[in-house]
């Protein structure tokens, strides 16, 4: 159950300048520069992209499936996230973009916001539940799920145990193909989620928990983007209908999810390091008593995510556009039924997998804490990154823990050179020379 | 057993924008020591409201976390007014806080019927006018 996680964040060595552009801005301490190149620490990574957004060599890259790879399946179904379709200009109507996705090779489409109108109307039957661990936190984005896992262990069971819209959507979605084609076997089918960002890459190839993702292949929204540019024509008459509303299409901006329960006890929280401050007052209890808390990695929401195209301010924009004469929503509970299909819960949670901890021992913790405490105040403070420690505090757990050398630190190795020359000199001051 | 370990934080007086940072600041150190989520949990919320009562009613402080073998202290220590009555700051739902501190959904008076519920042990040594210590302990 706990294998290894596997992540879709890499770099590429040959761009890198070890700039410390990227380290600097890693909410979870994960990166370091060594011999002039980042080095990302897998165990600490979270996979929320920002050091992609961040990097100014392009050298931060998400490892996504290749559009040819939707080949080795028979049977292809493309899952657009609802974000896709903020992409593009003068869009009037989502057909478009279905058609296109069916023009440029996929057998079918299966809208993820289907998916997410179905999490919503569970997501409303959830709260009512008696004994439920409030606030309920959201579990629609994989940033955020992880983090936790890594970081506020306390906060596990408020998680909603829903599945995400993405892999409600494409268990529906086979399902839909292995009724329509029973000639199909399980693996001739290929479910390929277009996503907004690297975290959806890692989420369907690790799982979380024991549970195993349903989907097959993810592709770059923006690989997508460019082979749909060839294909979408204005004249071409779209048939395909959209299969969700405005509930659906709202999920890929923030406060979406949260709007579409329909309850005003709700926060929605985007950008990283927001996501943290809220996780961290909820845990404190200082926090208003509300019923659900909405949270995104991503500047904006989905939108935001680092394989898409347009800024999320634009692709917000674009949305309340294009949801405009859209029905509310499509998809909702079958009539008369009010329970949540075993199907869409999640049987457990990752074991917590504490982020940082110094030794498993508490008591030689203690003595590593120590030292580092006494170190921290003899460095600079400067938090400069040269040593290639995004601050003087991670430097001194660096070297602490054996992974730095003290002369890494350009301010300490100059006061070292100093005092040489000085000795060497006879007692001379340098500054003097 | 190692050395006890102390965290020690200026807590700023009148400043609702960092208020709350010792705490989460000792949510870290104790993360990295390896101490156990609940105790992480308790020592962070009893901390927060202490930090928080020296902002509104003391205009700062100190406050010094101590880790030691199976447990941890936490010492808040003000030269604000001090507590006049300290059976009565202890009731829940009791608050000297002025309107525009409870403006901001502070003030609710559960600060220290918090800090005692989530904590094993707790002091509180007062004199008006001089300042208030509290020292709280947690044990793991």
């Amino acid at each position: 159950m706990n294998t290894a996680y596997i992540h879709s964040v890499s770099l590429d060595a040959d761009k890198c300048t070890g700039c410390t552009t990227c380290m600097k801005h890693c909410p979870t301490e994960a990166i370091r520069i060594r011999g002039g190149c980042a080095e990302i620490d897998a165990e600490r990574c979270i996979d929320c992209g920002e050091c992609i957004r961040n990097c100014t060599h392009n050298a931060k890259k998400s490892i996504c499936n290749l559009f040819d790879e939707i080949n080795s399946f028979k049977y292809k179904i493309a899952l657009p996230a609802p974000s896709l379709f903020a992409q593009f200009d003068n869009l009037d109507n989502i057909g478009y973009v279905l058609q296109g996705l069916l023009d440029i090779g996929f057998d079918d489409v299966f809208e993820v916001a289907k998916g997410a109108e179905l999490v919503s109307a569970y997501t409303r039957l959830y709260l009512q539940a008696e004994g439920i661990k409030k606030p309920v936190i959201s579990t629609a984005c994989p940033v955020v799920t992880r983090l936790i896992v890594l970081r506020f262990p306390f906060l596990k069971d408020n998680l909603i145990p829903l599945l995400p819209p993405m892999e409600v959507a494409a268990a529906l979605a086979r399902k839909k193909a292995m009724n329509e084609h029973p000639e199909l076997k399980r693996e001739d089918i290929g479910v390929c989620f277009i996503s907004p960002c690297p975290a959806k890459m890692s989420y369907a190839r690790t799982g979380f928990g024991s549970y195993k993702s349903e989907v097959d292949l993810v592709i770059s929204m923006s690989e997508i983007y460019f082979q749909l540019l060839n294909v979408m024509k204005r004249e071409k008459v779209c048939d395909m209908p959209s299969q969700a509303g405005r509930i659906g299409l709202s999920w890929a901006i923030c406060g979406g999810e949260a709007s579409a329960l329909i309850n005003d006890k709700i926060i929605a929280a985007d950008g990283i390091n927001n996501v943290i401050s809220v996780l961290d007052q909820i845990e404190d209890g200082n926090i208003p008593p509300v019923d659900f808390v909405e949270l995104n990695a991503c500047p904006g929401g989905c939108v935001g995510g680092v394989l898409t195209i347009e800024n999320p301010f634009v692709a917000k924009n674009r949305l309340h556009t294009l949801r405009r004469y859209m029905p509310v929503s499509l998809n909702s509970m079958p009539e008369g039924e009010n329970y949540i299909p075993n199907s869409c819960f999640f049987t457990d949670f990752p074991n917590y997998k504490p982020l940082n901890r110094l030794s498993d021992n508490i008591g030689e913790s203690m003595r590593l804490m120590a030292q580092i405490q006494a170190l921290r105040k003899e460095l600079p403070g400067i938090d400069c990154g040269s040593c290639g420690a995004p601050n003087c505090r991670a430097f001194a757990e660096d070297i602490v823990l054996g992974h730095a050398d003290r002369n890494d630190c350009i301010i300490a190795y100059k006061e070292f050179i100093k005092k040489y020359i000085r000795e060497y000199s006879g007692g001379e001051s340098v500054e003097s020379q | 057993m190692a050395e006890p370990l102390v965290f020690h934080f200026d807590v700023d007086g009148d400043n609702f924008t960092s208020a709350g940072q010792a705490s989460v600041q000792v949510k870290k150190n104790l993360r990295q020591l390896g101490l156990d989520p609940e105790t992480i949990r308790r020592v962070s919320i009893a901390m927060y409201e202490g930090e928080i009562n020296m902002v509104i009613h003391a205009g700062g402080g100190v406050a010094d976390v101590i880790v030691s073998d199976g447990s941890v202290d936490i010492i808040l220590k003000d030269s604000g007014p001090g507590i006049a009555n300290i059976e009565q700051a202890m009731q829940e739902g009791f608050s000297t806080a002025p309107d525009n501190i409870r403006s901001l959904g502070f003030g609710a008076g559960m600060g220290l019927p918090n800090m005692k519920r989530y904590t094993d042990q707790m002091n509180i040594d007062s004199v008006v006018g001089q300042g208030t210590t509290i020292t709280m302990r947690v044990n793991y």
